[in-house]
């Protein structure tokens, strides 16, 4: 067997593609990435859903009736807020401070749980005034779009209490660090999706 | 407490479910006394069902397709003989109720549960062998995919006998899947089962892209990837961007039938036609993800075969891509007749026409592969063969019903069931098997047996032709497709000429088990441990056979597309390799996370299609548990060291 003696992992002439396997900490953020991607395209899928339906009201209430902006408004910012934190976070753990990454997730943690309870609170206004999702393909679409949006901010809830029980027994191990940012990408898609829900279902309203 | 289950889901009136029902059971009990007498459960637990070795998860999605299509196949031939007599007065013996709902499985398990694990299977197989790679990026995700698929395959097989299947083709197309006209629970059987099934293949195909894209051994460029590697990562790119629409869609339907929203219903502003450009925009892509890691199996093969380089290799990666791209802007051509209008429809015939341009450039480069060259006619080239006859004749067809007024008078008919059929079977089916072939004696260490494996061959290519050109001849003379019954006496003969081309695809099938046992049993004849059965060109051929777990003990330091090949030749150079002094390095520990995703799961499709909403929850949380268990998991990898002698010969 003839053997080389040396690697390519760090030699700078070598074009990237040729470096040889990636190390772990790029390949979990890129199968990340990936995901997210594919997520994307499932909202988008949902998105064209919505944009088909938006005028199917059958006689029902319209968007511009039922939607209060003001309410809308105020989820967007804690929405918006929670990624700041969250950011935050991801700085602290970098620098494995302990104390920094609690309260940074803490605030992520109460900031996205009041987006979710107006949003819950909106909802169920809709339904007790007899918009709920049967009455119209309209509102299928828009508690469907919404509430897919509402779930992965849920999802996002339960992982961040998770990494956190982990920081705290495990550490901040190379692994917890990638999983903490891939909490990160994935908290910051859930952001872009929201500005399109309230760029094209909210503001859109017609 | 038990929902909408009772005794009465059992179909103890319908002897044929019954019969295949207990047969399943039959088998399963069989199974499990063979594996309890050989004392095999150890060995089949820690070797193969939580092992996260790409080759074992390729072998395990290989057998779940030959399986599956053992079911597909039979559901076949019941729909051929009942068509073979029921003509005219004859009523055969299947009622339109039954038939409906095998016409529905036949579709879903050929297309999910058989294509598909075939094609993942041999990708899993290949792919890190081919980049010089240890394994894939992922591997307890790999583990966790095929688990997913296996658990939508028991959905599929539990609804032989529990409830029934649906009966609404195997698309689903609402409003006919809506909880109006099937209140039964047929359609949940099938959205549970492929919503399940559709993780494990969205997960597979993040997985298989960060693997070729991240994983590939130091000097291979994308330009020194085998042409496999590069239609696998087209495949994958595609799975990545397409699966979500169909999660999404499904997710609607279901929204619809558990929920009462109204996407895709008659009533309330939903509109079914949303369901239909919805289910082919991802429809489109799915046949594109099929075929590609096809095309790349018969390029390896021609050119393996032919001892010579791949004519065009960089016409044929460009081609890979155009097709990728051009995958998603064809999907109107499946619904021509919904009234788009001429405009629509001209620029969705025209683009589904541009796709033949790079689909013909490959044909020319493999014919100019084997141009000139010495070729030796194995069975894989067979295939090869027979794929570019069939597939170019598939491809006319296709050409024929992108025009949009064909298609007006061809929609719905037999013609569009025998140009489908031409396409996926001369093209998928036989890429399956040339790879099947062609990788075995890889992952084995023996070959298959060659005579068998030209006579399975010639049993699909005669039979595919036997059984399919008369359904081109029906369509156009008007026959529509999914009928159980056809009053025109005329069209018999045609239907027992296509019974007969079904019964020798039947000996095809059969002759690929016994090949498999006679094969088993020679192993001694035809063992190649060295590894390079073929004179093979690529990486993959350059460890032994069966590889290592960790395929190679050196990676690859890899210098040019067939660096392999070159090393072979009278004056050239060996392969050189990455150093590693210490001959140790890392790999990952088997995991159960899989198999018990795979358990919860099943049992949460199941409560959720009886709507037993307290099992349902059950299986969502030990779903849930499963996962955040594992993440505690902080010791996932176990030490080689290749100067300790009970690893030095690759068995650890």
């Amino acid at each position: 067997m003839t053997v080389i003696h040396h690697s390519h992992a760090n030699d700078h002439s070598v074009p990237y593609a040729k470096r040889g396997p990636a190390p772990t900490n790029v390949l979990v953020g890129y199968g990340f990435w990936l995901y997210l991607l594919s997520d994307i395209i499932m909202f988008s899928a949902m998105f064209a859903a919505y944009a088909v339906l938006s005028s199917h009201t059958a006689g029902g209430p319209k968007g511009i009736d039922l939607f209060v902006k003001g309410d809308v408004l105020l989820e967007t910012v804690f929405l918006l807020v929670s990624s700041f934190t969250c950011g935050i976070m991801g700085l602290a753990s970098a620098a494995k401070n302990r104390n920094h990454t609690y309260w940074a997730a803490l605030a992520t943690f109460v900031l996205g749980a009041g987006f979710l309870i107006l949003e819950l609170q909106e909802f169920s206004h809709m339904v007790h005034e007899g918009a709920g999702p049967s009455r119209s393909a309209f509102l299928s679409a828009f508690f469907a779009l919404v509430g897919l949006h509402g779930l992965h901010v849920f999802v996002g809830l339960v992982w961040l209490v998770v990494m956190m029980l982990q920081v705290k027994t495990i550490g901040f191990s190379d692994m917890v660090q990638r999983r903490l940012n891939c909490f990160n990408l994935f908290w910051h898609a859930l952001d872009i999706v929201w500005i399109g829900v309230f760029t094209i279902v909210y503001l859109g309203a017609k | 407490m038990l929902g909408k289950l009772s005794l009465a889901a059992i179909p103890l009136h319908e002897p044929i479910p019954m019969i295949a029902g207990l047969g399943m059971i039959f088998a399963v009990i069989a199974l499990v006394g063979l594996i309890t007498w050989k004392k095999w459960w150890g060995i089949l637990w820690h070797d193969w069902l939580i092992s996260v070795d790409h080759k074992k998860i390729g072998v395990m999605y290989i057998i779940l397709g030959l399986v599956m299509l053992l079911r597909g196949f039979v559901d076949a031939l019941m729909m051929r003989s009942q068509l073979a007599m029921a003509a005219g007065g004859a009523a055969g013996y299947l009622p339109p109720d039954h038939y409906n709902q095998i016409f529905s499985a036949h579709g879903t398990i050929m297309i999910f549960f058989v294509a598909m694990a075939l094609v993942v299977g041999l990708m899993n197989i290949a792919i890190p062998l081919q980049i010089g790679a240890r394994d894939v990026a992922y591997p307890v995700l790999n583990s966790v995919s095929f688990w997913l698929t296996a658990s939508g395959m028991a959905l599929m097989n539990i609804s032989l006998i529990v409830g029934e299947f649906a009966r609404t083709g195997w698309l689903v197309y609402p409003p006919l899947s809506e909880l109006a006209f099937s209140p039964q629970v047929g359609v949940d059987y099938y959205l549970w089962a492929l919503q399940i099934a559709g993780v494990g293949t969205l997960l597979s195909g993040i997985n298989l892209t960060a693997t070729i894209l991240k994983m590939r051994a130091p000097g291979m460029g994308y330009f020194e990837m085998p042409v496999f590697c590069w239609t696998a990562l087209a495949a994958n790119m595609l799975i990545i961007a397409a699966f979500p629409i169909l999660t999404a869609t499904f997710g609607m339907l279901l929204l619809d039938r558990y929920a009462d929203f109204h996407f895709f219903t008659t009533n309330m502003g939903g509109d079914p036609m949303m369901y239909i450009n919805l289910i082919w925009a991802w429809g489109h892509p799915e046949v594109y993800i099929l075929i590609l890691p096809a095309f790349g199996i018969f390029s390896e093969v021609f050119s393996t075969f032919s001892k010579k380089p791949l004519f065009g290799y960089h016409s044929m990666v460009y081609a890979t891509l155009a097709i990728c791209g051009l995958s998603f802007v064809v999907w109107l051509h499946h619904f021509f007749t919904m009234g788009a209008g001429a405009n629509v429809n001209g620029f969705f015939g025209i683009m589904t026409m541009i796709i033949s341009i790079p689909t013909g450039v490959k044909v020319f480069n493999w014919l100019f592969t084997m141009y000139g060259g010495s070729i030796k006619f194995t069975s894989p080239v067979y295939w090869a063969i027979g794929f570019i006859i069939t597939f170019v004749l598939g491809g006319l067809t296709g050409v024929l019903l992108a025009i949009p007024p064909i298609d007006f008078a061809l929609h719905n008919s037999l013609f569009l069931i025998a140009h489908f059929h031409n396409v996926i079977i001369g093209g998928v089916v036989f890429g399956a098997f040339a790879g099947y072939t062609y990788w075995f004696p890889k992952v084995f260490g023996f070959q298959l047996h060659e005579g068998l494996g030209k006579a399975v061959f010639w049993c699909w290519f005669i039979g595919f032709y036997v059984a399919f050109m008369p359904l081109y001849v029906l369509g156009i003379m008007g026959a529509t497709r999914r009928m159980q019954h056809y009053s025109n006496p005329d069209w018999q003969p045609f239907m027992i000429v296509a019974f007969i081309g079904a019964l020798i695809i039947l000996l095809g099938i059969t002759l690929t088990i016994v090949q498999l046992v006679v094969s088993i049993r020679n192993r001694e004849k035809t063992r190649c441990t060295a590894g390079d059965p073929w004179d093979g060109r690529t990486l993959e051929w350059s460890t032994p056979s069966p590889p290592p777990h960790w395929n190679f003990d050196a990676i690859p330091q890899v210098r040019s597309l067939e660096d392999f090949w070159h090393s072979k030749q009278p004056n050239g150079e060996p392969l050189q390799y990455v150093d590693n002094p210490s001959g140790k390095f890392h790999m990952p520990k088997p995991s159960a996370l899989g198999i018990t995703l795979s358990f919860f799961a099943t049992v949460f499709g199941f409560a959720m299609v009886w709507h037993i909403w307290w099992l349902a929850l059950v299986g969502l949380f030990g779903c849930i548990a499963a996962v955040i268990a594992h993440s505690w998991q902080t010791e996932n990898e176990v030490d080689i060291d290749l100067n300790d002698p009970a690893h030095a010969h690759g068995h650890a």
